[in-house]
């Protein structure tokens, strides 16, 4: 009886690839603006290849048997690679579930006697199923890369410490401070007043969305650290709506010089500095 | 025996920590430095860490404790050049040394000083002035 699967599967390969294509190309939820028809069908058609090469009668009940670790690592690639282009989960699981229902269709065709047919279809869709099921895994692991890059990246670029003036360093901040950030905001501002022997830092957190107790107390860390190394730590660009969740948090920042803009901060560096800036006269 | 060199510099007293401070060392730091302010009259002590790569809780209490003691002395305490590895650490374990003043490095931390003695020096004369104009003549 499962002889007659296989046999049956690797007999009609070719009309299994047309009835699947067309399948695909009749669906509603086809994104010809992210693949190409061709691509498509060169993707099905591999899969299909690879997967009837690799079904035989004793690993047909057997999903998670080595002979199909082929088949899996080209699902794994072809997830990947559609978790990249932009497709919806629900896309990539229908790309697998629309190859069961055509193998499912075939089955019918060919196999009479509906007992046999009943414990083909069961053996095939177990086994489709574990596929769709890699499929979606790696869809998501894909996805999870992509995240995991972009924030690395975020974090890379968003701590620039930059020298305002001989002795004042600014440090704008944009984005929610959590611990890893602040971590990085602090050491490389450290690291930068030592550097340039600055006895300055202004720390502006008008780019910073919202201020909550945690945000609140990671900053006083900063300003603290910054103390300690014998630099004056000044916080600019005070929002309205972030002075208001301050004092109803209860928050205490009055140890810490504060100003609304950093325009206002440059001004206070440079009274601790004793410079002075003039307009020319002319 | 290891013992941290104290040097009398005018009227203040500079220590330099060239080794990774442990718990004895530091101990017996506190009492010379101690000793050494009320012996001789100094007006502020400048303590250079730049050296000192490693601190725990104890070592940043240590500090925290010269500052306080020496305040009761009339002498006014910087710590400078703190690596910004130490500096993180004591702010993560809560302690942001509030007694001590700090600087950037010795320089600053000797110009400190001198604005932070010459602001109490100002202070003494302005009060002893007050007094002679209470004088009745």
């Amino acid at each position: 009886m499962a002889t007659e699967i296989t046999k049956i599967l690797k007999k009609r390969k070719s009309v299994i690839l047309e009835r699947w294509m067309k399948n695909q190309l009749t669906d509603e939820t086809l994104r010809e603006d992210l693949i190409s028809n061709e691509e498509l069908r060169a993707e099905s058609e591999e899969l299909i290849d690879i997967l009837t090469k690799s079904l035989n009668e004793t690993n047909l009940t057997d999903p998670d048997s080595s002979d199909f670790d082929h088949v899996i690592e080209i699902l794994g690639g072809i997830s990947l690679s559609r978790a990249k282009q932009g497709f919806s989960p629900r896309e990539t699981g229908l790309y697998v579930m629309s190859l069961k229902e055509t193998l499912l269709q075939i089955l019918q065709e060919e196999v009479k006697d509906p007992a046999d047919l009943i414990a083909a279809t069961l053996n095939l869709s177990r086994l489709i199923d574990n596929f769709s099921i890699i499929t979606f895994e790696t869809f998501i692991k894909g996805r999870e890369e992509v995240i995991l890059r972009q924030t690395d990246e975020i974090t890379e670029i968003s701590t620039p410490v930059i020298r305002v003036w001989d002795g004042i360093l600014a440090l704008p901040i944009i984005g929610t401070l959590d611990s890893a950030r602040t971590q990085v905001v602090m050491e490389s501002l450290l690291t930068e007043i030592v550097e340039s022997g600055s006895s300055v830092a202004i720390l502006d957190i008008s780019g910073v969305p919202t201020v909550d107790s945690l945000v609140a107390q990671h900053l006083l860390k900063t300003v603290s650290a910054t103390r300690l190394m014998g630099a004056e730590c000044v916080i600019s660009g005070i929002r309205p709506e972030i002075a208001q969740t301050i004092v109803h948090l209860g928050i205490d920042l009055s140890d810490i010089v504060t100003k609304a803009s950093l325009a206002s901060a440059l001004s206070f560096a440079f009274a601790t500095l004793k410079v002075e800036v003039k307009k020319v006269a002319r | 025996m290891d013992r941290i060199p104290i040097l009398r510099m005018g009227q203040f007293l500079l220590v330099t920590i060239q080794v990774d401070l442990y718990d004895r060392l530091a101990l017996e730091l506190e009492a010379d430095l101690v000793k050494m302010v009320s012996k001789t009259g100094a007006k502020g002590i400048l303590i250079d860490i730049s050296a000192v790569s490693i601190v725990d809780s104890f070592m940043g209490r240590i500090i925290g404790n010269i500052g306080v003691m020496s305040k009761l002395l009339d002498a006014e305490t910087v710590v400078v050049g703190m690596q910004p590895a130490v500096a993180i650490t004591l702010v993560e374990l809560g302690l942001p040394l509030k007694g001590v003043y700090t600087a950037l490095n010795v320089e600053k931390g000797m110009d400190l000083l001198k604005s932070k003695v010459q602001i109490i020096e100002d202070d003494e004369i302005d009060a002893a002035n007050d007094n002679e104009d209470h004088l009745p003549e």
